[in-house]
């Protein structure tokens, strides 16, 4: 089938070369940090996580995409899915494929990176989380290949795929919760240590992956043959919406708790994003950009007139997966260093190279995306 | 590198052996098995602990005194980088509402104002630390010394987002061009990549040495002994004295006290 | 048999044989004597018996292996005394045992190592952290 991603148009051959710019540009600063050490980096001793784990972080839950197609077409038999949960598949292939490329690059050391396996260690969340990123990786690329091929050859699936499906479900649930446990478990990171993280990183996800998903369906339907179909945008901008809700009811959450029991060490991360603090205030920009983005999303979604509509419907998706990715891919993790343990402020500012290697993973990640579209829906119009 | 291809080596020939096999492969392992004994001059101790009598730090000098940070960075080659994004440090100053903040009210700092406190890792009795490093390249000893294996560490940096303390410095650049003093040639330095912190002289210590920084106090400020042992000095300072710990509440169980 | 497409094939065949022998090629013309390896140094001409650890037949084929385990055991198991077969006990410590007999690393350790070709890829690392003994060259 891999075939199929080799012949295509002028058009698509431009884009593979476009990316090709962008992870050729990332893998030279990568070669650059990997010569230099971290220190090309804006990370530093207080901050001593930066762009890449949170973009890692975000990425996670991207990847929740599938599940949330797969879950209410096999579970609850909503037939309009059919159509599009390959997508949803192949999307949290890449995510997770930008993850992995995350932590790869933030790594001090990468060459031993295999000393996770080499020294299993079953007290460290970061060792479960590798385990549930490959184990969902491996998942959505069976899954996804094999339920594709059989729709090639028109034969239904081998029945051996049906309970990987089933342990796919919950098993995007444990990549979320894993990847919140980095966090919510470590004693004095007070923005970290709260025990609604697992669920709001799963609110977000569920808001981030299918938005993107519907703009994904919308650019597929507009460039080739394949039409995801109406009612599967519809079922899956009612699944953003409602997330959309939660994820901004769960950020309020951390509000009051904060604010009405008034503990500084409390509050100091939330002011520190939405007002500053002590002075400084590299991220307020951003999480009021997050704030208004999230009130035009859900002001959009809400709407019936305005969430059937495409046009609206594209901007109320963009509007969440920004929103999503200022509050999760940037200010969730940097604001956790901070203030230090000293009480002190000192923040933190990707540079330059960091962002290359950056925009080199989503390149990557996109690389894959296109590639494995591109087989998808060459298939999709052969059998239409 | 040489350590895992060679593990994997090993992990790989155990499996190709076969079970079968494994019974000859311990036998002759213990043929050959050549003995490693622990230095008989070695300090030994089941909890080691330290109490920093801050009254007798600042007795001869208010500020500026730095015996026990240059005798621990020059000792251990700690680099000074000259830059605090990227400084590396395993014993310093700080001020008190830094080191204890949360335990400041508007008048305590009064009159402890600008006074130094010294800060060093706390050799955590439940180091969350160890807990979150996914390669054991930190770990507890049996002597509480949480130690560093810096041919395991992988640079993930989750125990410095783990540490509740800062104890922990990464060495973002190759920290050999900053060393500025004579290198110490009886003890390594570190490389680029991997995380760092005091290792309360476990080197030392299998000398029959004290920690470099308790034998450079001229005050003696810095005591240092097993608190499992009720006749250390450690033990004794603590029974007679209020003393106070960085952050108990978190339930890390530090190991440094503070008489203030 | 008819070979399709042989006007890229052959070619890249050629490549490709090219790039997997370029290891072999690279170095012709190169070939250097075998090292050897000079131990006289001021601390090994005072021992009375010129023995290291282990013989030095096995010091030259299992040195990496031996110099890992003492490490395992000093960081790991503070294990910091080795006794040798013949009863003899060392401090387990390239730069407190190994280097102060063997004072003159380029001599010892590069030589070798450099003929192995271990330096292209920066191998053996130890020299990074570890402090290699002042030597008047
Ligand atoms: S002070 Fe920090 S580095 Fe030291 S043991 Fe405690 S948690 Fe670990
Ligand atoms: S940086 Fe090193 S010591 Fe710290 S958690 Fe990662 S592997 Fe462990």
């Amino acid at each position: 089938m891999l075939e199929r991603a080799l012949t295509g148009s002028q058009r698509y051959y431009r884009w593979l070369m476009f990316l090709l710019v962008f992870v050729g540009m990332g893998f030279a600063a990568y070669l650059y940090q990997l010569s230099n050490g971290l220190t090309v980096t804006g990370m530093s001793r207080d901050v001593s996580w930066g762009f890449y784990i949170a973009q890692f972080t975000f990425f996670v839950g991207v990847a929740a995409s599938a599940v949330m197609v797969v879950l209410p077409y096999y579970l609850h038999n909503v037939k309009v899915f059919g159509r599009i949960t390959i997508l949803g598949e192949f999307l949290a292939v890449a995510s997770v494929t930008i993850c992995l490329l995350f932590i790869i690059v933030d790594l001090g050391k990468p060459m031993r990176l295999m000393n996770v396996l080499l020294y299993p260690t079953p007290n460290s969340i970061l060792f479960w989380d590798m385990i549930v990123l490959n184990g969902y990786l491996f998942l959505n690329i069976v899954i996804g290949w094999n339920v594709l091929e059989a729709e090639r050859k028109g034969v239904h699936y081998p029945s051996w795929v049906k309970p990987l499906i089933y342990t796919s479900i919950p098993w995007a649930v444990s990549i979320h919760t894993v990847t919140a446990f980095l966090y919510a478990g470590l004693p004095g990171r007070h923005y970290w240590l709260t025990a609604i993280m697992a669920a709001r990183f799963l609110a977000s996800a569920f808001a981030s992956g299918p938005s993107l998903l519907i703009l994904l369906a919308f650019i597929v339907k507009k460039y080739s043959k394949f039409d995801p179909g109406k009612e599967a945008i519809d079922k899956l901008s009612q699944i953003v919406t409602y997330a959309m809700l939660i994820s901004i009811f769960f950020v309020g959450l951390e509000f009051f708790t904060a604010f009405y029991s008034n503990i500084p060490s409390h509050k100091h991360a939330l002011q520190y994003l939405f007002v500053g603090l002590e002075g400084h205030g590299k991220l307020v920009p951003f999480m009021w950009a997050f704030v208004i983005l999230a009130i035009a999303a859900v002001a959009l979604l809400l709407n019936p007139k305005t969430r059937n509509d495409e046009k609206t419907l594209k901007i109320a998706c963009v509007c969440v997966f920004f929103s999503m990715w200022l509050e999760k891919g940037l200010g969730l993790v940097v604001a956790g260093f901070i203030p230090n343990p000293f009480d002190q402020v000192r923040e933190y500012a990707p540079s330059i190279p960091e962002l290359t290697i950056a925009f080199g993973v989503w390149a990557t990640g996109m690389l894959v995306l296109t590639i494995l579209y591109k087989v998808a829906v060459s298939v999709k119009e052969e059998v239409a | 590198m040489e350590s895992n291809r060679r593990s994997f080596l090993k992990v790989s020939g155990i499996c190709a052996l076969g079970l079968g096999a494994l019974p000859v492969a311990d036998a002759l392992a213990k043929a050959a098995l050549p003995n490693f004994l622990a230095n008989p001059k070695e300090l030994a101790g089941k909890k080691w602990a330290m109490v920093v009598d801050m009254k007798k730090c600042w007795e001869k000098s208010e500020k500026g005194c730095h015996d026990c940070i240059n005798a621990c960075h020059v000792f251990h080659n700690v680099p000074d980088i000259g830059t605090v994004k990227e400084e590396v440090k395993w014993i310093w100053q700080e001020h008190y509402e830094n080191t204890f903040p949360g335990q400041t009210n508007e008048f305590n700092v009064e009159n402890i104002k600008d006074k130094p406190f010294m800060n060093l890792c706390n050799h955590c009795t439940n180091p969350p630390c160890v807990r979150v490093c996914p390669t054991k390249a930190t770990f507890k000893r049996a002597d509480g010394i949480v130690m560093m294996d810096y041919h395991r560490c992988i640079g993930c940096r989750f125990c410095m987002a783990g540490c509740p303390y800062g104890s922990r410095s990464f060495n973002f650049r190759d920290p050999r061009p900053y060393i500025k003093t004579e290198l110490n040639p009886t003890f390594p330095t570190r490389e680029r990549g991997v995380v760092e912190k005091c290792n309360f002289c476990a080197e030392r210590l299998a000398e029959g040495l004290m920690p470099s920084c308790v034998e450079s106090c001229k005050n003696g400020a810095l005591a240092f002994g097993d608190l499992e042992d009720p006749k250390s000095t450690v033990r004794k300072l603590l029974a007679s004295h209020y003393t106070i710990v960085r952050k108990p509440e978190l339930g890390t169980g530090p190991n440094v006290y503070y008489i203030i | 048999m008819k070979m399709y497409n042989a006007k890229q094939i052959i070619p890249g065949l050629i490549i490709f044989l090219g790039l997997i022998t370029f290891p072999l090629w690279y170095n012709m013309g190169k070939a250097a004597p075998v090292p050897q390896p000079k131990l006289d140094t001021p601390a090994i001409q005072k021992l009375a018996q010129k023995q290291c650890v282990l013989p030095a037949a096995q010091m030259r084929t299992e040195h990496m292996q031996i110099l890992n385990d003492w490490r395992t055991q000093v960081v790991r198991f503070d294990k910091r005394v080795y006794v040798a077969p013949d009863g003899k006990e060392y401090n387990m410590s390239l730069q407190n045992e190994c280097m102060k007999c063997h004072s003159n690393k380029t001599q010892f350790c590069d030589a070798c190592h450099n003929y192995a070709g271990l330096k292209l890829n920066s191998t053996p690392y130890c020299w990074t952290c570890h402090i290699a003994p002042k030597e008047n060259k």
